[in-house]
């Protein structure tokens, strides 16, 4: 049967749509429902009643957040997304993609962990992107006051920067310097009561081992001049407003890049690697690498969740490309020295 | 009354009955099958029942209007849970009945189904229980309902749930019974003779407790997550999928699996996704992920092959009660009838 073949190797992808409470997540939704692309989308939300949109394939979730049974308290997933997948996959065919929305105050991270831990999940769903909307007007301030917002920001493949017509230029300008200390790699779109082009948020292959840095221009030029070495950066471009963005260098969620024009040693890295999200996991939020290993014709990538991780060869390396491995975590709090000496004692000299 | 089951010792190649299955072309996706009498009752993924009387002919039956989710019979009525919301009853002769509605039009999750004809389901973080003499009752969960499971003696409903299992007594007054144990339970089944009650996890483990005494009881070593379970006659051991070989816990002593090693029979290159005890002989029929259908016999491992491997995972497995009928169905549809 080429047809069940067919469907069986078929992921569907599922776009999780985060943000704060009000940035406009459901205005958001509500566009993609109603906008006329052809495609259905069945939608699993927090509460009913808020879309407009008449759609049997809009299902309520409890968001009930299971911990895992090996001891690590970051390993969390999303219990009911497991049982709600499990059911529309009977329904397979009936629909082409899936949006998971959050509530304002969730934690992305069980949602995305629970495709890299639950088997049945992953043989039916791929996680496509998490989407964050968020306010240009009250993100600032909930970056100070909010967690939730703040882990929001850092785990966004897409940020949607919401009624940017609500402030100044000024404002609007500092509020991208505060996501960007956060999150450089996210692609950002200023946008008025979410008017964002669709492409720019669904189908965006951003766990895509195979998709990494093709869709991510700011991640391939993430070298030290970005990220967390980049606070003079950001500083030289924020005239007057310093108060605050100083306030701001000293928050706990950065980003830090890490790259290597030699090779790496492969049976140093990968031990390295897995100890480092084993023990300083929690406080990573997301990783992403493309890596050069010595006597190794093939990129390898990788990317993790916490303490989740995976990897592959992605393809042979192009003659004209430099071989040149690339590292990305973002996270809390990150101890910086202990990870760029432990990076540097995987590359083979 | 199963002489086809006699595999010569020095056979090289297993023995084969796949002449003699019946098949039978369902045309749609089916995720379980049950027998009502004499007929298999295929379970689709979406709208509809297919029964199969002993011809094999197919007479489709309108159940749902979107996906089933969950299915429980007793041998002579089919309860269906569907995502439209609706409790569905059906009868070996086709008959629909409508058993309950979702006020809030909620997902029917699980159904159970008593011997005495009550009837247990759950949407969301609600168990509902319906019998004959009294009126509906509810209990919500801490959690979102993974399981449900008739204890064999007395009206007594075991609901899985996260970090454990709640014993719901809906005619008694006394405060429930909660069995704990970390993690997220998705399944649960009763021994036959009422003294365990195993879940099976959401991590690829089964929890067991003995009920007298609470005690705990871990099974683990699974690669995969177990999806089916089955006693085998008498209750003496319960066969499981989850692994490239079917699993069979002993439960005949009073300690049940407690500090002993399981059984590991018919080991192929794929992964056990359906299992099935047959009703009055040690006899276990196992469908694999790559579509292979084995008849085990479980004192000495001997197999049957009854499907070869072909197509799509096998979904559905199920004996009649007489133990003369076996029916299977793989994910696609494509299944079949073998009398024994």
């Amino acid at each position: 049967m080429p047809e069940s073949e067919k469907i069986a190797v078929q992921k569907i992808p599922v776009t999780v749509l985060t943000g704060y409470l009000g940035a406009g997540k459901t205005t958001l939704l509500n566009r993609i429902l109603s906008e006329n692309h052809g495609k259905k989308y069945a939608v699993i939300v927090n509460e009913f009643g808020e879309i407009g949109i008449d759609n049997d394939l809009i299902i309520g979730a409890d968001e009930e957040v299971f911990e895992m049974n090996n001891g690590c308290v970051c390993c969390t997933v999303r219990g009911d997304l497991v049982r709600i997948l499990d059911g529309l996959m009977k329904r397979k065919g009936k629909f082409d993609a899936i949006i998971v929305e959050t509530t304002g105050l969730a934690d992305p991270a069980p949602v995305a962990q629970t495709f890299f831990v639950d088997e049945d999940v992953q043989k039916n769903a791929r996680l496509d992107a998490v989407v964050t909307v968020a306010d240009a007007k009250w993100l600032s301030d909930r970056l100070k006051d909010a967690p939730e917002a703040k882990n929001q920001i850092a785990f966004a493949d897409v940020i949607v920067l919401n009624k940017s017509d609500l402030v100044s230029s000024a404002e609007l300008a500092e509020v991208e310097a505060r996501i960007r200390a956060i999150n450089p790699y996210a692609k950002l779109h200023r946008t008025e009561r979410c008017q964002v082009a669709l492409s720019d948020v669904l189908e965006r292959g951003a766990f895509d081992l195979d998709r990494i840095l093709e869709l991510e221009p700011e991640f391939l030029d993430a070298g030290d001049g970005h990220g967390h070495h980049d606070h003079d950066h950001h500083h030289g471009h924020d005239h007057g407003q310093g108060h605050g963005l100083k306030h701001y260098h000293d928050e706990d969620m950065q980003s830090l890049s890490l790259r290597s024009d030699k090779p790496l040693d492969p049976t140093k890295f990968m031990p390295w690697l897995q100890n480092l999200v084993a023990t300083e996991g929690q406080k990573i939020l997301r990783s992403k690498g493309i890596l050069a290993f010595s006597d190794d014709n093939d990129r390898y990538v990788f990317q993790g969740v916490h303490m989740m991780l995976e990897g592959d060869h992605q393809r042979a390396w192009k003659e004209d490309e430099p071989r040149e491995s690339r590292l990305v975590f973002i996270g809390r709090e990150l101890p910086e020295q202990i990870i760029r000496d432990g990076f540097e004692r995987c590359i083979t000299t | 009354m199963i002489k086809k089951f006699d595999p010569a010792d020095n056979s090289a190649s297993i023995a084969s009955v796949t002449e003699q299955v019946q098949p039978v072309k369902i045309g749609a996706a089916v995720s379980s099958v049950h027998f009502l009498g004499e007929r298999a009752a295929f379970v689709g993924a979406e709208e509809k029942v297919f029964l199969v009387n002993e011809a094999s002919e197919i007479s489709p039956v309108a159940v749902h209007g979107g996906g089933i989710l969950c299915a429980a019979a007793d041998g002579t009525r089919l309860v269906l849970g569907g995502d439209d919301g609706k409790l569905v009853g059906l009868d070996g002769n086709g008959e629909v009945k409508l058993v309950a509605t979702d006020p809030k039009r909620r997902w029917i999750d699980n159904v159970a189904l008593h011997a005495d004809g009550a009837v247990a389901w759950s949407a969301g973080k609600t168990a509902f229980i319906r019998s004959g003499k009294y009126e509906e009752k509810s209990f919500d969960a801490p959690s979102t309902v993974g399981g449900l499971a008739f204890a064999p003696k007395g009206l007594r409903l075991a609901i899985a749930h996260y970090n454990g299992v709640t014993l719901w007594f809906p005619n008694m007054a006394a405060k429930p019974e909660v069995l704990e144990w970390a993690g997220s339970h998705l399944g649960v089944t009763f021994s036959p003779d009422n003294k365990f009650l195993v879940t099976a996890m959401h991590e690829p483990a089964l929890h067991g407790w003995r009920l007298a005494d609470s005690r705990h009881m871990r099974m683990t070593g699974y690669p995969g997550r177990v999806r089916s379970m089955s006693w085998s006659a008498g209750g003496k051991a319960l066969a499981t999928s989850g692994a490239d070989t079917v699993i069979t816990w002993p439960f005949a002593s009073k300690d049940g699996p407690m500090g002993k090693q399981p059984a590991m029979l018919a080991p192929l290159q794929a992964r056990v996704s359906v299992v099935a005890c047959h009703p009055k002989q040690d006899i276990l029929a196992a469908g694999y992920s790559d579509g292979t259908i084995l008849m085990v016999r479980m004192a000495d491992g001997a197999e049957i092959l009854v499907r070869r491997n072909e197509s799509a995972p096998v979904a559905a497995l199920a004996w009649n009660g007489k133990g003369t009928l076996l029916a299977f169905a793989a994910e696609d549809g494509d299944a079949g009838l073998l009398e024994v």
